[in-house]
């Protein structure tokens, strides 16, 4: 049984049909890298696996673990595993980053049937996972977000998608926003989570994040179809002669 | 009409002060109880307050079993206690005050000196109808005076408790001065709540001045009784240098106005008047603030931000007066309310006159509904709807407690503002 099964996705916003028949199998273990122009329909997609409203699912079924997404509230879906890296995290002030954190683990593990991590096992937890990604407490300490720039906003995404080990885990862009340094740092604490129960979907548009975090296939995302599909190469190919292949085909 | 208005035939001419009394009578007689037609109180009516049948609060208890939870707040200091508006010692703990911080019940104040005591009552009546009401009911309060460079080490607790007897309602009219001379440092907490069934009106007026360099840190928890009408009027002058540092937690009562207006009569002068109202049911909540700023040089800062559930309605009125020569003004309004229901209202309008040109002021209003994106980003990382609604409904009010700079109240309030919080579901009111 595959981990994540897209069969046939069609998704319209406002009556705009933007996805437009995907089909995509993720097994266990594996990590597929998805790549496509601007507009093409990538982060709707990633919208669409957790489960944002808005969205209208016109066709088509997504299951995961063999069960039926798409019947599954947001939080519901993050429980059973689903973990989105947003492309724009919001901040969200009053809020404090390690109760949110807290809060969010607590569920998981009630769900998973762990018991809930009191506060020092809980800080312990964070800090090393936090260290390996180089978030310091003074960034810890803040409300959501709130203040970070856009390459700490992503490495925050990294540390709860980290924190929370979810079965799938959606990275929309995370490598957008990163310095050279912070994107080495980010890539090995991707790969780090990397393992036979875990499957991965990286969205970028950068080949460059890809020779840190080699994927086992590499999709183009281009008017809401997966127009080609292909090994790691695929991204190098991509990185030489650009979308205009892609482009052609109008909606 | 006016002679009609109510309250008037339960003047007393035999109790103290009769002529400063009289005076406050006429004044309110003149007026009547405030209602739309005045443009002070367009959205706030009292109406429901007339069918109450309250009576005085002469012969009413002025004892308690203990304090009621409502008005507990887990902060270390001095604490005055009142029940309808009467102090009571058995409850009170004023031992160990600095040398050069004085608390007087005001009843003893004129009971003690009678001159002295109506020269000082003589000054926060403005004429306005409630404190004119007020004026005409007199009977006891706190006063508190601290002397030059004296620093008050810890808060002072003024609990105030109605206490209906059974059944009928009950109006009291408490007055407070607070005196702070120069360079003087005072904490001043008040709490109010009630117990009994039945409603009453607290009608309150606090008398306060700040004097050169003297900082005054004034929190209120008005976290009275569900049928009680709370109406406070805080008149407050600030000379040169001042500090005043002012907030408001509102959870309690049918009705609530609390009501700032400061007078800014020095340079240098730091008033701030935050505010933070929690509101349900068929609760009305009025804040209604007006800083004159008629001297050049100071600083004014307001924060209020509300939550209103059901059909609650909230009303923030926020004056701010720069007089012509008063140029280097620095003053800040932001009003910010959070609706959770539908059929909750919000009412208000900001007004800023400026008369001088070099001056730094701006003014904020926004009513809103909780934004779906934060929402769905904390569902997505697991957390079920009721608890996320949960924590951004708190976000949001935490934003106005932090203003409150002493931590141990800001501690205190917070407790009382998160049982509240506590009682909210998402959809619960929609
Ligand atoms: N809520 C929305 N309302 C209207 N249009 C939308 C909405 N969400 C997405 N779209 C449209 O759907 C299309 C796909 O958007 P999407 O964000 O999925 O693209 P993307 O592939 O992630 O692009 P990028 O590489 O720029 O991040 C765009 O044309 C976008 O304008
Ligand atoms: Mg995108």
């Amino acid at each position: 049984m595959a981990l994540l099964e897209i069969k046939n996705l069609h998704v319209a916003v406002d009556d705009r049909e933007i996805l437009k028949g995907i089909d995509l199998t993720l097994d266990a273990g594996e990590v597929h890298a998805i790549m496509g122009p601007n507009g093409s329909g990538k982060s709707t997609l990633s919208y669409v696996l957790a489960g944002r409203e808005g969205y209208a699912i016109t066709a088509g079924t997504i299951r995961f673990q063999g069960k039926d997404l798409l019947a599954m509230a947001p939080d519901e879906r993050a429980r059973k595993g689903v973990f989105l890296a947003f492309q724009y995290p919001v901040e969200i002030p009053g809020v404090a980053g390690m109760t949110f954190l807290k809060t969010a683990l607590n569920a998981l593990r009630k769900e998973r049937g762990a018991g809930e991590l009191d506060a020092m096992q809980f800080l312990k937890f964070v800090r090393a996972q936090a260290k390996r990604l180089e978030i310091g407490d003074e960034m810890l300490k803040r409300a959501l977000n709130v203040g970070f720039s856009g390459g700490e906003k992503k490495r925050n995404e990294v540390l709860q998608m980290a924190v929370l080990e979810p079965i799938l885990a959606v990275l929309d862009e995370t490598d957008s926003g990163l310095d050279i340094d912070a994107l080495k740092i980010v890539a090995d604490g991707v790969n780090a989570l990397r393992s036979p129960e875990r499957a991965m979907l990286l969205i970028t548009h950068y080949q460059r994040l890809l020779d840190y975090i080699v994927p086992d296939r590499v999709h183009v995302l281009a008017h809401g179809r997966i127009a080609k599909s292909g090994g790691k190469e695929l991204a190098l190919e991509l990185e030489r002669k650009g979308y205009g292949e892609f482009l052609g085909e109008a909606a | 009409m006016a002679g009609d208005a109510p309250f008037v035939d339960q003047f007393s001419a035999a109790a103290p002060l009769p002529a400063l009394r009289a005076g406050g009578l006429a004044r309110y007689r003149a007026a009547g109880l405030p209602g739309p037609a005045i443009e002070a109180w367009k959205y706030t009516s009292l109406d429901a307050l007339t069918k109450l049948g309250l009576l005085p609060a002469g012969g009413a208890p002025t004892t308690l079993e203990a304090l009621p939870e409502a008005a507990l707040l887990a902060v270390d200091g001095y604490r005055a206690v009142f029940v309808n508006g009467r102090f009571v010692p058995a409850f009170s703990a004023l031992d160990g005050l600095p040398k050069g911080a004085v608390v007087e019940s005001l009843a003893a104040h004129i009971a003690r000196d009678p001159a002295a005591a109506e020269a000082a009552l003589a000054g926060a009546d403005d004429g306005t109808p409630l404190v004119a009401l007020n004026t005409a009911f007199l009977t006891d309060g706190l006063v508190l005076t601290v002397d030059r460079g004296v620093v008050l080490d810890k808060p002072l607790h003024l609990v105030s408790i109605g206490r209906p007897p059974d059944g009928q309602g009950v109006a009291f009219h408490p007055r407070h001065l607070i005196r702070l001379a120069p360079d003087a440092v005072a904490t001043v907490v008040e709490s109010h709540a009630g117990v009994g069934g039945a409603g009453y009106f607290a009608n309150t007026v606090a008398d306060i001045r700040v004097e050169d360099g003297a900082t005054l840190r004034h929190y209120v928890l008005q976290n009275q009784a569900a049928e009680a009408f709370h109406v406070a009027a805080v008149r407050l002058a600030l000379a040169a240098r001042a500090s005043y540092e002012g907030f408001v937690l509102h959870i309690g009562a049918r009705l609530a106005r609390h009501e700032l207006a400061a007078t800014i009569a020095g340079d240098g002068v730091d008033c701030r008047m935050n505010g933070l109202y929690l509101v349900a049911g068929s609760q009305h909540v009025d804040n209604t603030t007006f800083i004159d700023h008629a001297q050049p040089g100071s600083r004014s800062r307001q924060l209020f931000k509300g939550v209103l559930d059901d059909s609650g309605r909230g009303v923030f009125q926020g004056r701010v007066l720069v007089r012509p020569h008063a140029q280097k003004t620095d003053a800040h309004q932001l009003s910010r309310a959070l609706l959770l229901s539908r059929k909750a209202e919000m009412d208000g309008k900001p007004e800023l006159e400026i008369y001088a040109d070099d001056v730094r002021c701006s003014h904020g209003a926004t009513i809103g509904s909780l934004d779906q994106e934060p929402m769905f980003y904390l569902m997505s990382r697991g957390i079920d709807p009721a608890t996320a609604y949960r924590m951004l409904v708190e976000a949001f009010a935490v934003e106005a407690l932090d203003e409150i700079s002493v931590a141990a109240i800001r501690d205190a309030f917070a407790t009382h503002a998160q049982a509240w919080l506590a009682t909210r579901r998402a959809g619960g009111g929609a």
